[in-house]
């Protein structure tokens, strides 16, 4: 009997020490409440000796990280994100001071008090960014700043040449089921619910009736019709891609032979000596349905530590030869006009039409989709549902 | 100092164990289930729309969109599925060679078979899912080998994740069978012999029911792991496994996440009863 009473008292006492745990947990919970926004820097004053930075691959090398602590005695700590979700993620822990969130998480971050608005007065290279990247509705919220571009790019489609004959010019070798039929199992796709936005501006050219005017704000039919191409497509993807590596293996293995890519990609492939081609420069480099893109902002953490080294490291990354150099390594756009004097290939900005507004009209920038419709009525679909509708086509 | 602490657990044994166990059992109770409850807590909470963060109150929305929703069953039902799938393979794969360990091989056969089977777990994981991937692709040496006889390889979907999983998880069933067989004395054996049964007789009546405990055991290491793993889908197929959706929804929504984790722990707990009943615990 006595180890039996021993036994009860253990459990209870891992049961109180539970209850202990929980309250001592929702007590942390309550007193984290967010200051919020509002508290934007006045002045640039002395570093505070380091910046912690969340970003894209090659967005932070070494080349202008090192003159940049030599400079500002600020020493650059970077974590390399490779989505949109867990940039949003990192940010929220509260551990980095800023991050160049593209535009698919800048809403989210502003709507959920995890940046600071940025005072542009405080960033010189600002004035001279192209006009075109700037109050743009990814980077400013409700005519505040909310960041500093770094640069753009667009969404590829490439192929291999050998394998598919006639050079495409149309999204439809993937999208419209009957020519993508030809190429089953051998179409990659991206593997993020921004996909979507792929099938909208498809539909946005090909059934002008449903009247989608952005490929992130979409209602209710036409969110089901793009939803609805992707499950037509699903049997025809041989593979759905979000980790660059295991697209660039799949394409130098002969298993995907056609999809939608980013330049880096597409570069490794010429490396390696691969077959592989994208829409040419007589094509204005894209289908003729333009494609989705991205613009990444900068953007400073409301809970930032070092706001003097993250300011310094703003003004920096869109200096011109450091964005200059930044683009380069990356293959995208410069957001800074001065950038094009400075890039080792004379031509770079003619060849990513920095310059070129036209150009980028017809590139449709990752945003965070969002109930609000931005035209007063707020029955598009959010990014929650877009979360979900993935799941549902992937099965 | 010391001579002093000694001197306080001098003749109280209860402090002596409290004070021995207090920091695993912290750690058990406060890092691993205090966590694991957290987890379940999320399950029942929703998450705002616009603002992406957690709203602290009872809703059952999300076990209603597991329900509701037609894609969770079939996620559900192909990874639970496969598990069991990879579970019989195992079993079936490491029986012979558990049995030939224990009972056949020399001493020196023993160790260089036991080594054998453990190498494969030296390496990192990801090396072997990749490495499997390009044996898988289209131009690997799958597809090399088999062309002269006119055959195709399964290429990457359901069945190469079988492949896989059978593959990383198979020590994981060698070795409880192993320690299960040795554990059955020789006499046993002989004497089933000496009372004029067949090996088959032998095998099924004799050495069968006494090992199955230990194939049990096993089964639910390949069962669980497989239950568990998102990267090999990813990494081989394009079929969303359990653990695939809740990584898609983790930093988006928790909520949700928490309520899909929940399913595999369902099925586990399911599992370790009908184990439990099998008796595969009675020699842990």
């Amino acid at each position: 009997m006595r180890t039996h009473a021993h036994t009860t008292r253990t459990a209870w006492l891992i049961v109180a020490g539970l209850v202990a745990f929980m309250l001592l947990l929702a007590g942390c919970g309550s007193s984290d409440d967010d200051s919020g926004g509002g508290n934007e820097l006045q002045k640039v004053g002395k570093g505070e000796g380091e910046v912690n930075l969340v970003n894209w691959g090659g967005y932070a090398e070494p080349a202008w990280t090192k003159p940049f602590e030599q400079k500002t005695g600020c020493k650059v700590n970077s974590k390399v994100a490779g989505t949109s979700d867990e940039m949003v993620s990192l940010m929220r822990s509260g551990q980095y001071d800023g991050v160049s969130a593209s535009g698919n998480a800048t809403a989210r971050l502003v709507d959920g008090n995890d940046v600071d608005p940025v005072n542009v007065d405080l960033v010189p290279n600002y004035e001279t960014i192209f006009a075109d990247l700037k109050d743009q509705p990814y980077n400013t919220f409700d005519g505040v700043n909310y960041g500093i571009p770094h640069g753009r790019g667009a969404n590829l489609l490439m192929w291999n040449p050998d394998d598919v004959k006639p050079a495409p010019t149309s999204w439809d070798v993937i999208l419209d089921p009957k020519k993508a039929a030809e190429y089953k199992g051998k179409i990659s796709a991206y593997d993020d619910p921004i996909y979507i936005a792929d099938a909208a501006v498809y539909l946005k050219a090909h059934q002008p009736d449903l009247g989608i005017e952005s490929p992130y704000e979409l209602n209710e039919e036409q969110f089901e019709a793009a939803t609805d191409l992707l499950k037509e497509q699903r049997p025809f993807v041989g593979e759905y891609w979000s980790d660059l590596t295991k697209q660039i293996s799949a394409f130098a293995n002969g298993d995907s032979e056609v999809g939608t890519t980013w330049q880096y990609q597409y570069f490794a492939l010429q490396e390696e000596g691969k077959p592989v081609a994208a829409s040419p420069a007589s094509q204005g480099f894209l289908p003729s349905e333009g494609a989705t893109g991205w613009s990444d902002t900068w953007m400073i953490s409301n809970q930032a530590k070092n706001p003097n080294c993250m300011y310094m490291w703003m003004d920096w990354i869109v200096s011109p030869k450091v964005n200059a150099e930044a683009a380069e390594v990356f293959g995208e756009a410069p957001s800074q006009s001065l950038a094009c004097d400075h890039t080792a290939d004379k031509n770079f900005c003619t060849k990513y039409h920095a310059d070129n507004p036209g150009f980028w009209k017809r590139v449709y920038y990752w945003e965070t989709p969002l109930a609000d419709c931005g035209n007063g009525s707020s029955d598009c679909k959010d990014y929650n549902d877009w979360v979900q509708a993935w799941t549902t086509i992937k099965g | 100092m010391g001579h002093r602490l000694a001197g306080l657990f001098n003749g109280r044994p209860r402090l002596q164990v409290g004070a021995l166990l207090a920091g695993p059992l912290g750690w058990l109770v406060v890092g691993y289930l205090g966590s694991l409850f957290v987890l379940l807590i999320a399950a029942f909470w929703t998450v705002d729309p616009l603002s992406g963060e957690l709203v602290q109150s009872l809703s059952f929305e999300n076990f209603e969109i597991l329900f509701d929703e037609p894609v969770y069953r079939d996620i559900v039902g192909r990874t639970v599925l496969i598990a069991a799938l990879v579970t019989l393979t195992d079993a079936v794969l490491a029986f012979p060679i558990a049995f030939y360990m224990a009972k056949v091989a020399s001493r020196r056969g023993k160790a260089i078979l036991v080594v054998a089977v453990l190498l494969p777990l030296w390496s990192s994981y990801l090396v072997k899912v990749l490495s499997w991937r390009t044996m898988l692709s289209s131009d690997g040496i799958i597809n090399w080998a088999l062309e002269p006889f006119g055959l195709h390889g399964p290429g990457y979907g359901n069945t190469a994740v079988w492949l896989v999983m059978s593959y990383l998880w198979l020590p994981y069933m060698v070795l409880p069978i192993y320690a299960g067989l040795e554990r059955i004395p020789n006499s046993l054996i002989s004497a089933s012999e000496d009372l004029g049964a067949s090996p088959f007789t032998t095998f099924r009546r004799v050495i069968l029911p006494l090992s199955f405990p230990a194939v049990v055991a096993g089964s639910i290491f390949t069962f669980a792991l497989t239950l568990g793993d998102y990267i090999t889908p990813r990494l081989v197929s394009n079929n969303q496994f359990i653990g695939n959706v809740i990584f898609n929804n983790i930093s988006n929504n928790l909520p949700l996440a928490s309520a899909l984790a929940l399913v595999p722990i369902v099925v586990m707990i399911a599992y370790l009863l009908v184990a439990r009943k099998l008796g595969a615990f009675e020699h842990i």
